[in-house]
């Protein structure tokens, strides 16, 4: 059957959606150290101003949600693009992949890097650059990698949106810098006028930025923080399955 | 003579144009048959029908007993599109080796599988080679292979022979010729008529619709033109005198 899953048919996609990566060694190189790097330069910028370092703490631990989803969001919508344009999505829906088989093939391929990227830039922010947090940096790598699941899910979905690759970077002043303008980061959630805030409640970065602020300030996982990292999550899944609608078989 | 497809009365309408019009045709079983025409003549369309991925206005296409687009035929139909469809940043050997994983059933055989696909298409010294490094011709064999790993039963080919050279088209044609031995069904279409000569069956198409289905000597003998080229337009023209 065809419909449903079928656990081969998603490890193989998977390890050739890796095979593709890692034929492209500078884009790996940029997926783990452009985060990292924008982290350093960002430690640079505040390291002599008064309250710098109290500052920066607070900016490279919402970075370090925000940085992984856009970029995720980026690689993985032109990934699937090229996918559509190259013929190869069609040929794919004529064998018996599955279309759970091909998102999820992505997913996990690109998770895996998104790992990465999140284990290299929590570890330099917080070993290398003084980044304080109240709670375990462990709870920031994995809502880090919770995050860019949500770029990977969003990428995919908005491929189906762009005919060519030019709109598919396009996407992403559209999709990402508003959340980056609403998630908390520049102004904080309370003090938005309250339409914004409206808007700021449905959109996924403002959850992930309040689950890293939550680690931020304190020493245990709290429940708020397990709550908007859910959100997260289910919003990742929710964009999932509406990316499976994109892809169909048959065309008119 | 059993028919591995049968089309009736089928019609495609696309945005407004008919490229398909009421075509009924039966596909042998275990045969190579041909599905000739010039370009914009409905062949690819045909071939989409077939293998499910364009939807069909009117009348039915049955493929090996099931309606086309089934989700169980989608393992025992193979395709290959115009343009090769395979991953440029990926060898030959990884290309091949993916599609052969879609195919779980056949894992059993799969090694194998993979290296006599990549032999079947001449492509033996470029496994290791990535496809956008390759030649459109030898991209186009890439193609082929990775419809030839998982054995399908019934095997659709767009163009398979384009850009290829004069000794490389006659090993392919007679790897054709084998595979339909085997039992294997065909459906190659060309707009080259020379080709025709390799098919046990034609189907000539012309303006979405179907001119002729005979053999190759059918063809000569009904038109007594010298060359298949010459007997393709002695049939269009019979038939434009007596519409």
């Amino acid at each position: 059957m065809s419909t449903v899953l079928n656990p081969s048919i998603t490890r193989a996609t998977a390890v050739r959606v890796l095979h593709q990566l890692r034929a492209d060694p500078r884009t790996i190189a940029m997926i783990v150290v452009v985060p990292t790097a924008l982290l350093t330069l960002m430690y640079f910028l505040y390291r002599d101003s008064p309250g710098g370092s109290a500052l920066f703490s607070r900016i490279a631990l919402v970075l370090l949600g925000v940085l992984p989803f856009a970029l995720m969001f980026i690689v993985t919508s032109i990934a699937m693009q090229r996918e559509r344009v190259s013929g190869t999505l069609e040929r794919l829906l004529t064998t018996p992949l599955a279309k759970a088989d091909l998102l999820l093939g992505y997913a996990i391929a690109f998770s895996a890097a998104a790992t990465a990227q999140a284990v290299v830039a929590t570890t330099v922010a917080a070993y290398l650059l003084g980044m304080e947090t109240a709670g375990s940096v462990w709870l920031v790598v994995l809502i880090a990698v919770v995050d860019a699941w949500l770029g990977v899910a969003l990428g995919l979905l908005f491929s189906a949106f762009a005919r060519t690759e030019f709109q598919a970077v396009q996407f992403m002043p559209i999709v990402v810098v508003p959340q980056i303008f609403l998630c908390g980061l520049l102004v904080p959630h309370d003090a938005m006028p309250g339409w914004l805030q409206g808007i700021a409640d449905v959109l996924p970065m403002t959850y992930a930025v309040k689950a890293l602020q939550e680690v931020g300030a304190h020493g245990a996982a709290t429940t708020t923080m397990w709550t908007s990292l859910a959100v997260v999550a289910g919003f990742a899944i929710a964009a999932l399955a509406l990316a499976a609608a994109t892809l169909p078989r048959k065309v008119a | 003579m059993t028919s591995a497809i049968t089309l009736s009365g089928l019609s495609v309408v696309r945005s407004g144009t008919t490229v398909l019009d009421a075509l009924d045709a039966e596909i042998p079983a275990g045969a190579i048959t041909g599905l000739l025409g010039p370009s914009g003549s409905g062949k690819t369309t045909l071939m989409r029908v077939i293998v499910g991925a364009q939807r069909i206005t009117g009348g039915s296409a049955t493929v090996l007993d099931r309606p086309a687009g089934s989700p169980d035929l989608r393992a025992r139909v193979g395709y290959t599109t115009q343009s090769p469809a395979v991953y440029g940043d990926l060898t030959v050997a990884q290309n091949v080796e993916y599609f052969a994983a879609l195919y779980p059933t056949r894992r059993a055989t799969a090694r194998v599988d993979i290296a006599e696909a990549i032999a079947a298409v001449g492509l033996e010294g470029f496994a290791g080679r990535r496809a956008e490094a390759l030649s459109g011709g030898q991209r186009s064999r890439v193609s082929i292979a990775c419809a030839l790993v998982a054995h399908p039963e019934l095997l659709i080919l767009d163009e398979p022979t384009v850009g290829l050279d004069p000794l490389l088209r006659a090993e392919l044609w007679e790897r054709f010729a084998a595979m339909a031995a085997d039992g294997t069904t065909l459906l190659v279409s060309s707009h080259v008529m020379d080709e025709a000569a390799h098919c046990a069956r034609l189907l000539l198409l012309r303006e979405g619709r179907l001119v002729a289905a005979l053999t190759p000597p059918e063809l000569l003998a009904r038109t007594g033109a010298p060359t298949l080229d010459d007997a393709f337009l002695a049939l269009v023209r019979e038939q434009e005198t007596a519409a």
